[in-house]
């Protein structure tokens, strides 16, 4: 039995320790917003945060986040209560077909936790590891840009919700 | 010459114009309407008012990431006079009625959703706004001078009444004349900015995609194929995989073994215990530069005449200056975010399929014959794209599920690796082509030749599609002589249009001749992005500059002066130029200039970029397009971006090679593509114009490569004339 917090829940899982934490969540707790791109931790869809740090989970086993607080795009924001990040793609038109979506906010607002004013290169260097076909890139700096500028004058940044999505998932 | 509407008239459907009659009923949207409250009024397949006030809308194109839900959906409510936003938006399944105008098949492709949309889906919903008026008219007593629309309301006397208190009525009207569409001075949403409407599903994770699908009792499925397109299963051993946890079955079908297992993980895991052996076709005889050799030969052989136009013997008597050179481009796979997935289930002579697809109409006439169920008895459950590009207009995925559900007798998901993914694609055909050009006293082209060698794509599209399109039309038998006939049509008697599309159409040459060998190694060929276009733009556009330079000539002027000067390919080449501030690149920066016309939508792009250590940054990409009219201008820069990034990538890294008949890249560590960090700067242009919209999802891709490839030889003096473009490997 392994037990993790998602999305703010205490959640115990009885499945082999090797299970990508990834299929875990999508396949034993129904929490379908992660995406499954490369299973090698090349394109990034499949991003969550780990204790604030945004990771590649189609790579990481389940063992390895006993203990530990994963976040998910479910847990970032819905879409009656939206992280500021997630209003800023709605607003920039950032998705097109929208499958690595997730991934790249979960790595944006990574990087916005962290550096609330990221520089060009900063954001280089957060969103190198989330691949998109449709080429949304140029939207995603802007809106990155754009939401980092409002944190900056005061508007008050938002909490991951506490509560969202997680429930004890079935055993494999 | 076969253009992709001539497959129509070789399978001997009628093709013919614009639809005007908008379809009356689709089975999908009548299902839907039951279990309102009243009665809905069902305007059309498209449109339902519903006594709630809830407005929908059936969409009959795939949304792949090309923003046609909120393209279509913003037609509807500019007719309807209310927000697009307030209506709901239904993915369709397969039905008659959402066949595309343009192909008279359900297909998503072309670049041709508002282009064939434009006037049908502002009639059907004109026809839904006449009959709320007709019913308003008579449940309040008035006559429909009284009355205005506005904001989703009928207003008269100063009350606003929703549309849905005049469902019921108006369902049991008709309207005895054509309803007008609104006048362009009169559009309120038309040519305007507005976000996407799918915008908060996809920046939520609230979006389903064909993997997301969950039902009961769902099984998960991986095949293991065999790695050579076309190879069959001879044995295999599954003891080991029938032993590990959650394993149910283990079920050969036609290409491949598939384990099928209560999670996705454990089929995964099963998969990798498994052992098999394969009847290999002619194609693993290719290894390494095999394919570009052959390719290459192919172009020594005499072509068969693609198109002609003009007077050889004059051209040629004004020709002073003779040049040529041979260009290559790879096969190339689409890598969609998405890997392909399907889930199938087959119950009591019924079978269901939940994906994502370019074409849902094809993909229910081959779970037909893959469950053996009737194709009356297929209901497709569509969903969002992650990604097209061409790839999901290939239906081998539905194929598969079927296949898998029929023989394990469950319901189940099968979820492509990447790694599938790439080794089993539709890739882009490779291509050959000797380019050859004179040059008369003025520096002028006199005549343009070109000889082109490689694969077709539409052998492999019968191949696949003649079944399911024919069943139920002629027999089986007979459709699958048609298929196995198609390689052999396209060998001998046909030039397919998509093999030299973009090589000679869009400048005025007083001779112009193109010609075509068949090569074909067997690796199965699809539609990618812009298709023929997508290569034939690089070598058209590259080899226009190297006439200019020959003639030594300024390559924007030299364009110029070969196009019209009232024409759309003359104003974006003038105004992209002038963007950039053509020759007057910044210290250490370069430029290079291409334009391509395809989908009916000029595009001309300038490309600034610099170069160290061999390696080609490119810095910024300046564009101007001419797509007619503009729904959404944001969607339109959207499309060019996105294509100018596409393109990005496979003029600076795609090549999809075999070892023995297999692919040999895997995943996206050796298929790399553009990241954030090398995604340039874009500043889109677009042309104002009040002609019909013309495509917008693939234009941008052809004028890239070229822009690119221009620049390095503007600034090394080195032609490259192979994708992707490298100055390492270049001789």
């Amino acid at each position: 039995m392994i037990e993790f917090q998602l999305n703010g829940e205490r959640v115990s899982i009885d499945v082999p320790a090797d299970t990508p934490l990834l299929w875990v969540v999508r396949d034993s707790f129904k929490l379908k917003g992660s995406k499954f791109g490369c299973g090698a931790g090349l394109c990034g869809a499949c991003t969550m945060h780990m204790d604030g740090i945004a990771i590649r989970t189609c790579v990481l086993p389940v063992g390895a986040v006993e203990g530990k607080s994963i976040t998910t795009i479910e847990g970032l924001g819905t879409p009656d209560n939206m992280h500021p990040l997630q209003q800023k793609w709605v607003e920039y038109s950032v998705p097109q077909c929208g499958y690595c979506q997730s991934g790249q906010l979960m790595s944006a607002s990574a990087l916005l936790a962290n550096k609330p004013k990221p520089t060009d290169d900063d954001i280089d260097a957060a969103m190198a590891g989330n691949i998109c076909r449709c080429g949304t890139y140029p939207r995603i700096r802007a809106a990155i840009h754009s939401a980092a500028k409002d944190i900056s004058a005061g508007v008050q940044y938002f909490e991951p919700a506490a509560t969202t999505g997680g429930s004890n998932g079935d055993s494999a | 010459m076969a253009t992709r509407r001539d497959f129509i008239k070789l399978m001997g459907i009628t093709g013919g114009g614009l639809v005007i009659g908008i379809p009356a009923m689709a089975q999908g949207a009548e299902l839907s309407a039951s279990g309102v409250e009243g009665q809905s009024l069902i305007a059309n397949a498209f449109i339902q008012i519903r006594p709630d006030n809830s407005v929908h809308f059936y969409q009959p194109r795939s949304e792949m990431g090309q923003g046609i839900n909120t393209g279509l959906t913003t037609l509807v409510a500019e007719e309807l006079e209310l927000a697009p936003e307030v209506i709901e938006i239904h993915h369709v399944g397969a039905d008659s009625a959402y066949e595309n105008p343009g192909y008279n098949i359900q297909v998503t492709g072309g670049s041709s959703s508002m282009y064939y949309h434009y006037l049908p889906i502002r009639q059907a919903a004109a026809q839904a706004r006449e009959l709320i008026r007709l019913a308003a008219v008579q449940q309040l007593k008035t006559s429909a001078d009284q009355l205005t629309m506005r904001q989703g309301m009928i207003w008269h006397n100063d009350l606003g009444y929703p549309y849905g208190q005049f469902a019921s009525g108006a369902q049991n009207l008709e309207l005895d004349f054509e309803p007008e569409l609104k006048k362009p001075e009169k559009f309120s949403l038309i040519g305007r900015d507005r976000p996407r409407l799918d915008g908060i599903a996809k920046s939520t994770g609230t979006a389903e995609f064909g993997v997301d699908i969950e039902l009961p009792d769902l099984h998960h499925a991986v095949l293991v194929r065999c790695p050579v397109f076309g190879g069959t299963v001879k044995s295999y051993e599954a003891k080991e995989s029938l032993l590990m946890p959650g394993v149910t079955d283990v079920v050969a079908i036609e290409h491949g073994v598939a384990v099928v297992a209560e999670h996705y993980w454990q089929a995964k895991k099963a998969a990798q215990k498994l052992s098999a052996e394969w009847d290999l076709p002619e194609l693993a005889n290719y290894s390494g530069e095999d394919v570009e050799n052959a390719l290459r030969a192919g172009l020594q052989e005499k072509g068969k005449e693609a198109h002609s136009d003009g007077d050889r013997d004059a051209a040629l008597a004004n020709s002073v200056q003779e040049i040529q050179a041979e260009y290559y481009a790879p096969y190339l796979a689409h890598a969609t975010m998405e890997p392909m997935s399907c889930t199938a289930r087959i119950d009591n002579g019924h079978c269901d399929i939940w994906l994502g697809s370019q074409s849902p109409g094809i993909a229910a006439g081959i779970a037909s014959i893959y469950s053996g169920c009737d194709k009356d008895n297929v209901t497709v459950h569509s969903t969002f794209l992650g990604g097209g590009f061409g790839r999901r207009s290939g239906n081998d995925y539905v194929a598969e599920a079927v296949a898998i559900a029929k023989a394990s007798n469950k319901t189940v998901k099968m979820i492509w690796s990447r790694e599938d993914d790439t080794k089993h694609d539709y890739y882009r055909p490779a291509s050959a082509v000797r380019m050859s050009a004179g040059l008369d006293q003025a520096g002028k082209i006199s005549q343009w030749e070109v000889k082109r060698s490689g694969p077709n794509v539409m052998p492999y599209l019968i191949d696949e599609s003649a079944d399911a399109m024919m069943s139920g039309i002629i027999p089986n038998a007979a459709a699958d002589w048609l298929s196995k006939l198609g390689h052999g049509l396209f060998k001998k008697f046909i030039v397919d249009s998509a093999s030299v599309e973009g090589l000679f159409e869009d400048y005025e040459f007083p001779y112009k001749q193109v010609s075509h060998v068949t090569v074909d190694p067997g690796l199965r060929t699809g539609y990618w992005r812009s298709v023929g276009h997508s290569q034939n733009g690089f070598f058209k556009e590259s080899f226009m500059d190297e006439a200019a330079h020959a003639s030594g000539q300024d390559a924007v002027e030299f364009r110029l002066a070969h196009c019209g000067q009232d024409t759309q390919l003359h104003r974006v080449i003038q105004t992209a130029a002038n963007a950039a501030g053509w020759g007057k690149a910044p210290a250490g920066r370069f430029h290079g200039i291409a334009a391509h016309r395809s989908f009916e939508t000029a595009m001309a792009e300038v490309a600034e970029i610099s170069i160290t250590n061999n390696k080609i940054t490119v810095h910024k990409v300046f564009c101007a397009v001419d797509c007619g009219l503009v729904i959404n201008p944001d969607i339109v820069r959207a499309q060019v971006e996105s294509g100018i990034i596409f393109a990005l990538s496979a003029a600076l890294y795609g090549e999809i090679n075999l070892d023995k008949g297999a692919v040999r890249e895997s995943n996206f560590h050796d298929y790399p593509v553009v990241r954030l960090p090398e995604s340039p700067q874009i500043e889109v242009h677009i042309i104002d114009s009040q002609e019909a919209p013309t495509g917008i999802g693939e234009p941008a891709v052809p004028p890239l490569a070229p822009a690119v490839a221009n620049a390095v030889f503007a600034a090394t003096g080195q032609r490259l004339r192979r994708l992707p473009l490298s100055l390492e490997t270049a001789s």
